[in-house]
């Protein structure tokens, strides 16, 4: 008995916390079943295949927007997602393929090394730009420097297009115009999201790396010759 | 305020180590009596008779990364910030280092001069990035234009040489510095690192030296023989001059035979890159008297030299 004095002594002065006096706690704790009003938000399982793939192509899409018209918008920054860049790198990829690199190895990158180029490219400029001291996470990066190769892909797809019609001089003309205009477009949209996140006096170290990796995609965009 | 006491006491360790790695640096100064400026003991003062000079300090550099300069090490070479203290750099400081390295005055130590212990990997590294592309992209460029009426020639980008050109280059930016400084650290003995450089000092000047070939690989794109031999001799003097200039100093207190082979073996092997490259990537297939349809890509297959 002693004991338990001493033991709820502790506690005594809980005595005065005004709910333990005047108003009694009761309730119920059981957990209502079955209860739908706070999972809609939150529960994607329930829902139709075709609403999940959507949504993903719509943000992938709004996302391909953004690269179109670059304004200093965080959008892409806040929902990065890397399916863009993977789509991308795998067109580009692709349409570098069928060139004249057919038994000999002399001809233009192999499939892996576009991978390569690009995913390491992305990864070392994103390592370069966090130690500098930038303050842009490391996927966001990545999301933004893939989705950049959007306007590179598109002129791979213009210059496969163009060589159909012949490959002398007029067509490497065409070619030089769109690719160089889309590797400007290119750089200048990444620069626009990424330029923010440096401090102001490491800026043009950290887009020089950006200009050489769009420039090195240019090359091998541009170098592109079937096979004959 | 103990906390900044503890940081000031660690500081005027680093500070007191510096000072017997380089009598000469002009960056920290103990004696109480000329100190102009006490930049990082403004307003607190404590118990430290350590007062820092930081006045002589036109670069424009933060107070923290002079304080840190000689400090190699942020963390263990596990953390991030580690690394990070390698690439402290700003765009004016690479810049100016750039330049340094393109125009050497006799007397211009690069790494007393530019360096000024804040060693950085940002431009090594990407100097030689840029490099290994300008390299592979013009000699395709070269060979191309230098093909260009011959009818059976057919345009190969020829991508498999960036991947040569980047090991070589990566190779020599690295292996030469720790051969050198390694070869360094034993001959100086017990006089330990009195004019010695850090590792990170070699291959940092090591990088900036190679910034001289970049325009050079983008001019040998002219295919005149005589415009690329001038090139190459001009660049390679710049270049191994800077090497020479910073190299020599510490040489010259061992035996004059050591020395002097030190410093050709220096400029040996820079030669032999530079000529390598030419050799390799501007080959001009102009000996092929009747080409057979495929003969001009192979004959310039097999006419490389193995590395």
């Amino acid at each position: 008995m002693a004991a338990a004095d001493e033991a709820s002594r502790p506690f005594a002065g809980l005595s005065d916390v005004s709910i333990s006096e005047d108003i009694p706690v009761e309730g119920d704790i059981s957990v209502p079943m079955g209860s739908s009003r706070r999972d809609d938000e939150f529960s994607t399982l329930d829902e139709p295949v075709k609403e999940t793939i959507l949504r993903d192509l719509r943000a992938v899409g709004n996302k391909f927007i953004h690269v179109l018209y670059p304004k200093r918008s965080s959008a892409l920054l806040r929902d990065w997602d890397l399916w863009g860049p993977l789509l991308l790198c795998v067109t580009l990829a692709l349409l570098l393929q069928g060139g004249s690199a057919d038994s000999d190895d002399q001809g233009g990158p192999q499939f892996a090394e576009v991978f390569v180029i690009i995913w390491f490219g992305s990864i070392i400029i994103t390592l370069n730009s966090k130690l500098l001291g930038g303050t842009i996470s490391f996927f966001q990066s990545l999301c933004v420097l893939g989705y950049c190769i959007m306007p590179l892909t598109v002129a791979m797809a213009v210059c496969r297009i163009v060589l159909v019609g012949g490959s002398g001089p007029v067509s490497f003309g065409v070619r030089l115009v769109v690719v160089t205009a889309s590797f400007g477009w290119s750089t200048f949209a990444s620069t626009a999201f990424l330029a923010d996140s440096q401090p102001a006096n490491r800026k043009a170290l950290v887009v020089y790396p950006v200009f050489l990796f769009y420039f090195v995609i240019g090359w091998m965009v541009l170098t592109f010759s079937p096979a004959q | 305020d103990s906390i900044f006491i503890d940081v000031l006491s660690a500081e005027f360790e680093e500070a007191a180590e510096l000072l017997s790695v380089d009598p000469g640096a002009s960056t920290l100064s103990m004696s109480a009596s000329n100190t102009t400026t006490v930049a990082a003991g403004e307003g607190r003062g404590g118990g430290e008779e350590v007062k820092l000079d930081l006045s002589e300090d036109e670069e424009g550099q933060e107070e923290s990364s002079e304080l840190l300069g000689g400090q190699k090490a942020a963390g263990g070479f596990w953390t991030f910030e580690y690394y990070q203290s390698f690439f402290n750099v700003d765009t004016v400081q690479v810049l100016d280092r750039v330049k340094g390295s393109v125009m050497p005055l006799p007397g211009r130590n690069f790494i007393k001069h530019h360096l000024r212990s804040n060693p950085d990997l940002y431009g090594p590294f990407w100097i030689c990035v840029t490099l290994v592309f300008s390299v592979a992209i013009s000699g395709n460029l070269s060979v191309f234009l230098s093909q260009m009426g011959n009818p059976s020639f057919h345009y190969r980008p020829q991508f498999h040489r960036v991947t040569i050109a980047a090991v070589v280059i990566f190779l020599y930016a690295w292996l030469v510095p720790i051969g050198l400084w390694g070869f360094l650290t034993w001959r100086q003995g017990a006089e330990r690192q009195i004019g010695g450089y850090s590792f990170l000092e070699t291959v940092c000047v090591y990088g900036y030296s190679l910034f001289i070939y970049i325009p050079t690989s983008v001019l040998w794109i002219i295919p005149l023989e005589w415009v690329r031999w001038t090139l190459i001799l001009i660049a390679m003097l710049i270049s191994g001059s800077v090497l020479v200039l910073t190299f020599w100093p510490v040489v010259r207190d061992d035996t004059k035979v050591m020395a002097v082979a030190t410093v050709a073996m220096i400029v040996v092997l820079h030669t032999l890159l530079a000529i390598g490259c030419k050799m390799y990537f501007f080959q001009i297939a102009v000996h092929s008297p009747t080409p057979a349809p495929t003969a001009p890509p192979a004959h310039i297959t097999l006419a490389t030299q193995p590395h």
